[in-house]
């Protein structure tokens, strides 16, 4: 029973997919559509994301002074430590579980409020495509700029984790620093933006499904809102283990 | 033209509509009434595609929209304006956007003639002054004139209306159905009204399909109806005090009191 719900709602994702990758009917509408979403789902979330990042980076410091730190490990390894997890999880993963939330609640709870209020029909008169025209430039725009997010969120977190050097004894800055730099592997960037590119795709587009399927009212609209950030979340836990799997190895 | 011949349409088992059949002619107010859950919005999503019958054919001056193909229809549906019985204007434009939505999206024209035509039916639906406000700062009476100017703006041959009187009230109804009215017999539109106020019904009501339970029971005009032997539009119609004085009035004062009536109103 399980499987086959599972199997027929990724039959009517891979259908909304199809929809919603068509030619739009006006490139300049969708132009300006997209750099909209920019700024309401990228730009918006900056703030958030710094303040996190900051915070993170510094937790991560510090207990990597508490766990890593022995008379047996040089001391540059709580920089290094520090370093590979923001690189290599936190700012991609972890940071784009959050942003499901943000996100992706925003994201469902709009096409749902559409739908429910009959503008989805709307457009639908008019002969507009309108999983096209209302999910086509967030999915894009929230993968364009998620590069942005997590470049910004590896360098605050590192600034954060600088900061805890800074102000505190736990760790020498010299230390910490240098440690950042050890045995640094471009790769690790590489695979953070990879991961975080199919993250901001599952996440735009599976919030948008659940938005866009909504039946009934607010009610409804809250529960597809909830159930696109669920969804999207076990979706990037399950890649992010198929892609360290294949990106890694 | 819009003729629906034969249309069944059922929900999980349920049969909503029962071979129905109607004509809608061009240049009237042609209104679909019936009680609530009788069928009347299925069978008005089913005239506009929305909705897909099992059986029947939805003839558009004879071109059947169910044989359509997705280009076909696309191009059907921009001579289509749809008033919705929530408005379903787009929260994130201002009046103005809303009214332009269909001219930027289908025509080729440049902002400043895309303007004018928008206020012009701005104008037509007596909302000069309002373009620059959003939805949610208009009362629910502009949000439906919004909503026909927004229909009518790439001169549609066909105008449907989900209860355009849903939550106004008497007043505005009546500017409402006057409007609408006028705008049908002006641009010469195939006008389908879904209502259940009586106000309408008596008013506007050019051509009128009674749906009950699913099915076409009675066909008339707003004059017919006073004599009908139909005894469940008869309950549904004259329902209140009120509709049977009228009715009693018009008995005893002929058809043209009718004309009175709406005068009076």
């Amino acid at each position: 029973m399980l499987i086959s719900s599972s199997l027929a709602t990724f039959g009517r994702y891979c259908l909304f997919m199809k929809r919603v990758f068509s030619l739009p009917d006006r490139w300049g509408v969708f132009g300006k559509r997209t750099i909209a979403e920019v700024g309401k789902l990228g730009l918006d979330s900056i703030p958030l994301v710094i303040i996190i990042s900051i915070f993170i980076g510094a937790v991560i410091a510090i207990q990597m002074q508490l766990n890593v730190s022995s008379p047996m490990m040089p001391a540059y390894s709580v920089g290094l430590a520090t370093r590979e997890i923001i690189l290599l999880e936190f700012s991609n993963s972890i940071l784009c579980l959050i942003l499901a939330g943000k996100v992706g609640s925003n994201i469902a709870s709009e096409i749902g409020t559409m739908r429910v209020t009959e503008q989805i029909d709307a457009l639908e008169i008019m002969g507009v495509n309108s999983a096209n025209y209302l999910v086509l430039p967030k999915v894009v725009a929230f993968v364009l700029f998620m590069p942005v997010l997590v470049i910004l969120c590896m360098g605050t977190s590192f600034f954060g984790g600088y900061m805890v050097a800074v102000l505190t004894d736990l760790i020498s800055v010299s230390k910490f620093v240098y440690g950042l730099q050890a045995m640094f592997q471009e790769w690790y960037v590489w695979y953070g933006l990879i991961k975080s590119l199919v993250f901001a795709f599952i996440v735009a587009s599976v919030s948008s499904f659940y938005g866009y399927y909504v039946k009934g009212g607010a009610l409804d609209v809250g529960k597809a809102s909830t159930n696109g950030v669920v969804a999207s979340s076990i979706l990037i836990l399950l890649f992010d283990v198929i892609l360290t799997k294949i990106l890694l190895q | 033209m819009i003729e629906a011949k034969n249309i069944s349409k059922t929900f999980d088992g349920r049969t909503v509509l029962h071979s129905v059949s109607a004509t809608f002619e061009a240049g009237k107010t042609n209104l679909i009434i019936g009680q609530s859950g009788s069928g009347k919005t299925v069978l008005m999503k089913s005239l506009v595609g929305l909705v897909t019958p099992e059986e029947g054919e939805i003839l558009f001056d004879g071109r059947d929209i169910m044989r359509m193909n997705t280009e076909q229809k696309k191009q059907l549906r921009k001579e289509i304006g749809m008033l919705f019985q929530g408005s379903a204007l787009f929260d994130s434009e201002t009046v103005l956007g809303n009214v332009m939505f269909p001219l930027v999206m289908f025509t080729n024209q440049s902002y400043n003639e895309m303007r004018a035509r928008a206020m012009f039916c701005l104008e037509r639906v007596n909302l000069i002054g309002a373009e620059d406000k959003y939805p949610a700062e208009i009362s629910g009476g502009m949000q439906k004139r919004v909503a026909i100017a927004r229909a009518i703006a790439l001169n549609p041959k066909y105008l449907f209306c989900d209860e355009p009187n849903s939550g106004l009230d008497p007043k505005t109804s009546i500017v409402i159905d006057e409007l609408l009215s006028d705008i049908t017999h002006e641009y010469n539109i195939t006008t389908v009204i879904n209502t259940h106020d009586m106000n309408s019904v008596l008013g506007i009501g050019e051509n009128i399909v009674f749906i009950n339970k699913g099915h076409r029971e009675w066909v008339g005009n707003m004059h017919q109806i006073y004599n009908t032997d139909n005894a469940t539009l008869n309950d549904f119609v004259f329902a209140t005090e009120l509709f049977q004085q009228v009715r009693r009035y018009v008995a005893d004062n002929g058809r043209g009191a009718t004309n009175h009536i709406k005068l009076n109103s």
